[in-house]
């Protein structure tokens, strides 16, 4: 080019009217797709929050306090409340097999065919549907091992949703180890760390907001799960009073989606708002799950320094 | 073995460092190398390479990519187990003990050659923690303030974070955080450092000031350091090994080969081989 100067006219330069229409329609077609998925989990959220709004108003505190009973104004989900909870705590103390797992096929198993299958395994366990893992449970956890459970208990229904659960959170933990970048394990084994040190001190805690993620996930799926407690024998509500928390690890039992669905089959018009108030209540408890774990991500990554 | 008087014969743009030939004593052999060969699976990586490391020397491996100048390094901390396909033959002896004799701990071995990375990767913790790291799982207990101090000050990075010890150690600048890593590897006191194109990734600035402190800690420690960039060899080292990759005919595939190894001043004025005076004159590599 030497020599010869290159000529740019404005008109080169400028903007085109519709040149990228196609990105335009994209552009436009993605944000619909984002306001639509809000607009969905705002109606069905504004919609039960209108149901409930009775008893919201009148008499919340009552509702979340009063066990079931046969008379409206009385009825209750302190016992879905507490089912609920206890099935929550024993998925949670069974996290660490899980975790457990995950390190083990990320940082320790060979390669090998056995590997790949028990991997494809897990993921096709994920997706196993949840009334399937009732039958198991059934089997499992409220008939051979009754001397453990005391047969249809929330013992039992906890574990059946804790192996219903697992997969997700074997994956989850699995991809956040994987995650984990390489120069850290190097610079750790570098220093004359063993593959324990490296585990524990670099490892596990790089891959923690992650694993905290999935097992976030696994609760939320756990709690909201109602037809694995249908198949072992989770009652509606049952009618043995207010028992103590240990008691209620024994015989009848009912959760929260028990209570959704007992309530949403009852015909009388009086009944109408209990559903949806139940529902409320599962949501919040959804919620304050979710936002525990996003507090712990958040102080954790600070550790981290990111 | 004797330094050639500066010569013109081979035009370099690479200064060598002013140094008195040091004469290689058998003695202070750190490494010896004997018919190495790397294996990345079916893959021929480096092929019978044979060299010495001698005591308290900084010696320099240069050559294009692929050459499997990283390979060999990391056969020096048997950092290479740490890939499940790669397979090493041969002999390395580190001070007269096979390094892959079955009975060998590589742990033990990390502990007393350290390793500094091509990207710094200080860990996600503060900067006391990243130092105190080795020292740790090495079992130190207790106070271990004055070895992070020491540490810091031999790595040329005490004044800049002594008030801030405590802050993460990814707020640093880069060269700042390869300077940590240093300071992390000094930290366990090791015998050798082994530096994996430690300033590939700093600019000209940070780069020189990890030069003057390989310089620094050289009456120390035996450094062996893989750098893509000649000048720095011509720079910091007093013996060079230039590699290169070379084709296999019956495969077709290439691998690194150790074409030769000298006084850095041989290596950049006076080479032994065409190939590497065609490397070091710029009209290959």
């Amino acid at each position: 080019m030497a020599g010869t100067s290159t000529t740019v006219d404005l008109g080169d330069l400028r903007a085109r009217r519709g040149a990228d229409v196609r990105g335009q329609i994209f552009l436009v077609l993605l944000v619909a797709s984002v306001i639509l998925a809000f607009a969905m989990v705002g109606a069905v959220f504004y919609d039960v929050t209108l149901d409930a709004w009775d008893i919201i108003s009148q008499r919340f505190w009552d509702f979340l306090r009063m066990p079931s009973s046969s008379d409206p104004t009385k009825a209750g989900v302190a016992q879905g409340i507490r089912g609920s909870l206890l099935i929550a705590l024993i998925v949670v103390a069974t996290f660490p097999i899980g975790i457990a797992g995950a390190i083990y096929l990320e940082e320790y198993a060979d390669d090998t065919w056995s590997t790949r299958l028990i991997q494809v395994t897990v993921r096709n366990l994920a997706g196993v549907p949840s009334i399937v893992y009732g039958l198991l449970g059934l089997a499992v956890f409220v008939q051979s091992l009754r001397g453990l459970t005391g047969g249809s208990s929330v013992i039992a229904a906890g574990l059946t949703l804790a192996v219903l659960v697992l997969p997700v959170v074997v994956i989850t933990s699995a991809e956040a180890v994987r995650a984990v970048p390489p120069s850290l394990r190097e610079g750790a084994y570098g220093l004359g760390a063993t593959q324990w040190e490296v585990i524990r001190t670099q490892v596990v805690p790089a891959a923690l907001p992650g694993i905290l993620t999935g097992t976030v996930l696994a609760v939320a799926r756990a709690l909201g799960e109602a037809a694995p407690l249908l198949v072992i024998g989770a009652a509606g509500f049952y009618t043995t009073g207010n028992l103590d928390f240990l008691e209620q690890t024994q015989g009848a039992f009912t959760a929260l989606p028990m209570n959704i669905a007992n309530f949403a089959r009852l015909p009388a018009e009086t009944w109408r708002g209990h559903a949806a108030a139940a529902s409320v209540v599962l949501l919040v408890l959804v919620f304050i799950v979710n936002l525990v774990a996003i507090i712990a991500r958040a102080r954790i990554s600070k550790k981290l320094g990111r | 073995m004797q330094m050639t008087e500066p010569t013109t014969r081979i035009e370099t743009n690479a200064t060598v460092r002013e140094r008195d030939p040091v004469a290689p004593d058998p003695s202070s052999e750190v490494f010896a190398v004997r018919d190495l060969n790397v294996y990345y699976g079916d893959l021929r990586a480096v092929a019978d390479v044979n060299l010495d490391v001698y005591e308290r020397q900084i010696t320099a491996f240069i050559g294009p990519s692929g050459c499997g100048k990283s390979t060999v390094l990391r056969c020096f901390n048997r950092m290479n187990d740490l890939i499940d396909i790669a397979r090493v033959d041969g002999s390395v002896r580190y001070r007269g003990i096979d390094l892959y004799d079955a009975a060998v701990d590589p742990v033990a071995v990390r502990r007393r050659i350290g390793m500094v990375f091509q990207k710094p990767n200080p860990f996600p913790k503060s900067i006391y923690d990243n130092v105190a790291y080795g020292p740790r799982v090495a079992g130190q207990k207790g106070n271990l303030d004055e070895v992070v101090e020491q540490s810091l000050r031999n790595a040329g990075l005490w004044d800049e974070v002594k008030d801030r010890l405590d802050d993460s150690a990814l707020g640093m600048s880069g060269g700042q955080q390869q300077r940590l890593c240093i300071a992390r590897a000094i930290a366990v006191n090791p015998d050798v450092l082994l530096m994996d194109e430690p300033c590939s990734a700093l600019d000209p600035i940070a780069t020189g000031r990890i030069e003057e402190l390989m310089k620094e800690i050289q009456n120390d420690y035996t450094i062996v350091i893989v750098t893509h960039n000649m000048q720095q060899a011509a720079r910091v080292s007093d013996r060079t090994a230039f590699f290169t990759a070379e084709l296999d005919e019956s495969t077709g595939q290439r691998r690194g080969r150790l074409v030769e190894l000298d006084d850095t001043g041989t290596i950049f004025s006076n080479p032994s081989d065409e190939r590497t005076e065609a490397y070091v004159t710029g009209r290959f590599g």
